[in-house]
């Protein structure tokens, strides 16, 4: 067994430096595939594991084909779920692959940035609505509200959309993006308490729809504050937005001898801020899940009449929840606003809040791997898959008409995975434990 | 300005009328659903767009061989609501039957799955409308019997022949429902599984069937709304089910979800009300805040019924059990 899947890693090493592209990788998930579900040694599957890791470096690298970084993401899934790898291997891996890896992959082809910035921002959000869906159970139906307060609060400010209703000198330079992140949260931390009073006063499945009729107003708001103030610039959106100035980061990777261009510079600047943050909102949602609030959120979610009894005020419990998952989200608006310096209110959809509670459906509601294998899982199906799918689909098979375009289909994709995952496997893909007693209990 | 609002008023309220029976009719089909299952049918809004799609398709095909504008109508009710019917069983027995029959308790996993039938359907009909038409945006085709229309009040309410027809069909069938669960067999079964599905279910009444057909009756008639729907406002598109069901909602809660009558009502005092603000608002203040706000209107009146009432206009107290 060993053997197998060891010589298939091999095989694949061999491929991604000869013949590096789809088909190489292609051989990689396999092999990835026999290391994870095979029974093997530890020692045999740590070797596979760096084998794999290097192997889909180089074909990253060599040949820019997106399946790598499936892989990659694979690897990580791996290294946090498989026992009895030591811990250090685990660490180093996981490091060599977020901070060596994927920058590697991206100077090779920038769209690997990209998907690495959009998974990012998006597993960040979905470990807040993690919060506010897996640990405390509410399912709350317009997130992305959120993000769209925090994304228009750096939007305005960082424009020259300010100085429609303030006297001033707008845009604020760049640097402001880091005071603004500390004010997206108090702003979206505001929003959700806002939100919350009313909403979370009310029982599970009314305020899933309030939520929701909540987010849409925000969309509505966002498209038509463009009168009798102009604050948003309705549907035609915001943009110039500033960015932070990143010289002091490119005489800090010209010290460490990595040579940046201008389109590489703030994609790695980026990739490298949102990983930070991710870190830091794991570091967080760890913290939470241990204190009296995560197990107070957790006794509200399996039963809300036994925790009242057992002292757990209700509301203001819910509230932080909440407020707890906005803030998160809010964060993430800001930075997601710099990066494309624009937002408009088409990125703040039902169809936005549905997909990352998707990613938190996918990957096992109250589970961290999970929100973040969710969130990888679903940007690079939706960025990447379903585009090259589309590309195939208008050049091989013409006889299709134009208007049935594979990547439009985002929602069939995203419907069928809620439907599946409630009717096989509600735990998610990699359960929480407390959680996945409680679906096999019901 | 109170001049400019009460020449406008008759044909508000007449409009009011228009959209509030349609929502009437949609939010029977959310009401029954959550009678027997204590479910949010999201699925509910695009059973109903599949009914106005239904509804297109029987006009385009249809209405160079049908000479009569009534007999097409009719059709394209007959068809819209058999379609629509057929899609709400197989919704309930692909998606919904599983989930019970596991005895999942969490309430959270039928309304997550709910939203992810709604997305499905959604492109479903978007991918057979690409396939069939090559386009999604439909526009309901005009036929001359349906089109004429009438002043009345010396000119203070202008009404097309169309709209008359959706009164009466929605109300024909708010009566036919009424009669249905009150007087017949399968109305006395739907209730008593509403009631308690357990202790229907030793009374020699199979919960499954009767479910099935609750899904089939509110269904259908979403989808008799929705051919209404597309004959009234003609623009289509997989879509368009989206807003009209989230507020058809709105209305059942309104009137007390769980509850026939309180459907009704709440439909028609829900389509005053948004009517009633979309025409005015920006009048009142002075175009500042447009019709857009409408919908705005809708979501708030959800917050406050359930806040300040949750058991709506005609529902009763209901103590969550322990």
């Amino acid at each position: 067994m060993s053997a197998l899947a060891t010589l298939l890693s091999l095989a694949f090493l061999g491929l991604a430096y000869l013949a590096p592209g789809p088909l190489a990788n292609l051989v990689g998930l396999v092999a990835l595939g026999t290391t994870a579900f095979l029974r093997l040694s530890p020692e045999a599957r740590t070797l596979n594991l760096a084998l794999l890791t290097l192997a889909f470096t180089l074909g990253l690298v060599r040949s820019g084909n997106t399946l790598g970084l499936i892989g990659l993401v694979g690897i990580l899934v791996a290294l946090t779920t498989l026992p009895r790898i030591p811990t250090w291997i685990r660490g180093l891996l996981g490091l060599a692959i977020l901070l060596l890896s994927v920058p590697m992959a991206g100077f090779a082809n920038t769209f690997i940035f990209e998907l690495g910035i959009q998974i990012g921002i998006y597993a960040a959000m979905a470990l807040g609505l993690n919060v506010v869906v897996g640990m405390a159970g509410l399912l709350d139906l317009g997130y992305a509200a959120f993000f769209a307060v925090g994304a228009y609060t750096w939007a305005i400010f960082g424009s020259e959309q300010a100085r429609n209703f303030l006297a001033g000198n707008f845009p604020l330079p760049g640097e402001y993006m880091y005071l603004f992140m500390l004010i997206a949260i108090v702003t979206t931390a505001l929003t959700g308490l806002l939100i919350g009073l009313p909403a979370l006063r009310l029982r599970g499945d009314y305020l899933a729809i309030v939520t929701l009729g909540l987010g849409e107003v925000v969309r509505i708001l966002a498209n038509n504050l463009d009168h009798p103030i102009n604050f948003t610039n309705g549907p035609q959106g915001i943009t110039p937005i500033q960015r932070p100035p990143i010289d002091w980061f490119r005489e800090l990777m010209g010290a460490l001898g990595v040579r940046l261009d201008q389109t590489t510079d703030y994609q790695l600047f980026f990739y490298l801020l949102v990983l930070l943050m991710i870190g830091l909102v794991v570091l967080v949602n760890l913290n939470l899940a241990n204190s009296r609030f995560g197990r107070a959120w957790v006794a509200i979610r399996e039963d809300e009449i036994a925790a009242r009894s057992m002292g757990i005020p209700l509301l203001p419990t819910k509230l932080l929840a909440f407020m707890t998952g906005a803030a998160f989200s809010g964060v993430m608006g800001v930075i997601f606003a710099a990066q494309r310096t624009f937002v408009s209110p088409e990125s703040f959809t039902l169809l936005a809040s549905i997909t990352i509670l998707g990613m938190v459906i996918l990957g096992g509601m109250g589970s961290i791997p999970g929100a973040i294998l969710g969130a990888a899982a679903l940007t690079i199906l939706n960025l990447d898959i379903l585009k090259t799918f589309s590309e195939f689909v208008r050049t091989s098979l013409p006889q299709i008409p134009s208007q049935v375009d594979p990547a439009k289909y985002e929602r069939l994709v995203f419907g069928l995975i809620l439907v599946l995952m409630m009717i096989f496997r509600p735990e998610g893909l990699i359960p929480e434990k407390r959680h996945k007693a409680e679906m096999e209990e019901a | 300005m109170l001049e400019q609002i009460l020449a406008l008023l008759p044909q508000v309220v007449f409009d009011g009328f228009i959209l509030g029976f349609v929502y009437a009719m949609v939010a029977l089909g959310y009401t029954m659903v959550y009678g027997v299952l204590e479910l949010i049918n999201f699925a509910h809004s695009e059973i109903f767009m599949i009914g106005a799609v239904v509804g297109v398709e029987v006009f385009r095909y249809l209405a160079p061989q049908v000479g009569n504008g009534f007999v097409l109508l009719f059709l394209a009710l007959v068809l819209g609501g058999v379609v629509a019917g057929i899609t709400a069983i197989l919704v309930e027995r692909f998606a919904y039957r599983p989930l019970r029959k596991r005895g999942t308790t969490n309430r959270l996993v039928p309304l997550i799955t709910a939203i992810g039938v709604s997305f499905i359907l959604q492109d479903l009909v978007r991918l057979v409308e690409g396939l069939w038409h090559n386009e999604f945006f439909l526009r309901m085709r005009t036929v001359q019997d349906l089109e004429g229309s009438v002043e009345l009040f010396g000119g203070a309410i202008f009404a097309q022949t169309k709209s008359f027809i959706l009164m009466g069909v929605s109300i024909l069938m708010l009566l036919g429902l009424t009669y249905l669960v009150n007087r017949t067999k399968l109305g006395v079964a739907i209730r008593a599984v509403a009631q308690d599905l357990s202790t229907a279910s030793l009374m020699g009444i199979d919960p499954d069937r009767i479910i099935s057909r609750t899904f089939l009756i509110g269904g259908s008639l979403g989808g008799v709304a929705g051919v209404l729907f597309a004959l009234q406002y003609t623009t289509i598109t997989p879509y368009v089910g989206f807003l009209p069901g989230l507020k058809a909602f709105t209305a059942a809660v309104l009137g007390g979800i769980g509850n026939i009558p309180g459907a009704m009502l709440g439909g028609l005092v829900l389509g005053q009300l948004e009517n009633f603000f979309g025409t005015y608002l920006p009048i009142l203040t002075n175009g500042n805040f447009g019709t857009e706000y409408k919908d705005v209107v809708a979501f708030l009146i959800l917050i406050l019924i359930l806040l300040l009432r949750p058991q709506g206009l005609l529902g009763q107290v209901v103590k969550e059990k322990v």
